[in-house]
């Protein structure tokens, strides 16, 4: 299986993803500079955290514009599985790929900690290696995090199964304290109504080694690696 | 020339957080007279002068949609001036 990690002018978890589908993973992956607009190679395309552009305007908003923007709408069309993570998300949902908008944290601070999440929906390529419910550990570092949503999408997300993560306590109940942003529903990330693009708030690549305090996001990685072996 | 005033702002119902900060700070600080705030994003952008006003103010409302604003949570409001250069 192939990844590539796109590489926009401010992203900086570029490194940390590589780093964990090469080294921990151990598969193949390439990063793709974000005026490539071949992407006929790649399995799996991650968009990083960071800040693109400076997250001038809006975050996301800039780097939605990026003529690699234009191949990744194809490559998701096409069936290609498409992770953003936290910036990743905000461009995801910047360029319509994913519904709803990322707004500042309720609270106006920059949040950098370690939160909990529930997996709400494990029948997708992205989660089947967990179990429904279960409680993973991960850290959060963003300041425009608080899921936004109207009324009828927030009911299409539920309707469909489009929740993948929720923030919840350590003993997985989803409530307002454990809610670390203001996000409608606790939401963490989505998936798009086909379960080929997922975004998240949550940084998987920075909990998927022991050594660095948890092994938690590991699966997310794993799970597109093993649904590929089936299929295959 | 065209000049183009552009407030982009939240759009009624979504939370603004600076604004109720800013809104507390106020009446923290004695104007008690403040019942509301509401905060937004300025821009002036200048067009050239060939294009005619219609186009100008299609142009600008164009890209106010896809780039200046996020029409899920914000809109906006658009003047369009006619400058000297």
């Amino acid at each position: 299986m192939k990844f590539g990690v796109v590489v926009f002018p401010g992203s900086n978890c570029d490194h940390d993803a590589y780093h964990v589908i090469k080294h921990v993973l151990k598969e193949r992956v390439e990063y793709i500079w974000h005026k490539e607009e071949n992407l006929r190679l790649f399995d799996v395309i991650v968009l990083p955290g960071g800040f693109s552009y400076g997250d001038y305007l809006r975050a996301g908003a800039v780097a939605r514009f990026a003529p690699i923007m234009n191949a990744i709408q194809e490559f998701a069309r096409r069936g290609g599985f498409v992770l953003g993570i936290c910036n990743g998300f905000q461009i995801l949902l910047e360029a319509g790929l994913l519904p709803g908008a990322l707004i500042p944290n309720d609270h106006l601070r920059f949040r950098c900690q370690e939160v909990c999440i529930k997996v709400v929906n494990n029948q997708t390529p992205f989660t089947h290696g967990y179990t429904k419910g279960q409680v993973l550990r991960m850290p959060i570092a963003h300041y425009s995090g608080n899921y936004y949503a109207d009324d009828d999408t927030i009911k299409m997300l539920q309707d469909e199964e489009r929740i993948a993560f929720q923030y919840c306590t350590a003993d997985g109940a989803v409530t307002p304290a454990a809610n670390p942003n203001g996000s409608l529903l606790n939401i963490a990330g989505i998936f798009n109504r086909e379960k080929n693009v997922l975004g998240m708030m949550p940084h998987p690549e920075r909990a998927a080694e022991l050594i660095l305090g948890s092994e938690d996001g590991l699966g997310i990685f794993k799970s597109l690696v093993q649904h590929a072996e089936v299929r295959v | 020339m065209w000049q183009a005033i552009i407030i982009v702002k939240y759009k009624v119902g979504i939370l603004d957080p600076e604004a109720k900060t800013i809104q507390h700070a106020l009446n923290t600080l004695g104007y008690q007279a403040v019942t509301g705030v509401e905060t937004g994003k300025y821009f002036e952008v200048t067009l050239d002068g060939k294009l005619s006003r219609s186009e100008a103010e299609q142009m600008v409302r164009e890209f106010s949609t896809k780039l200046l604003s996020n029409p899920v949570v914000q809109h906006f409001t658009m003047e369009l001036l006619e400058i000297q250069p």
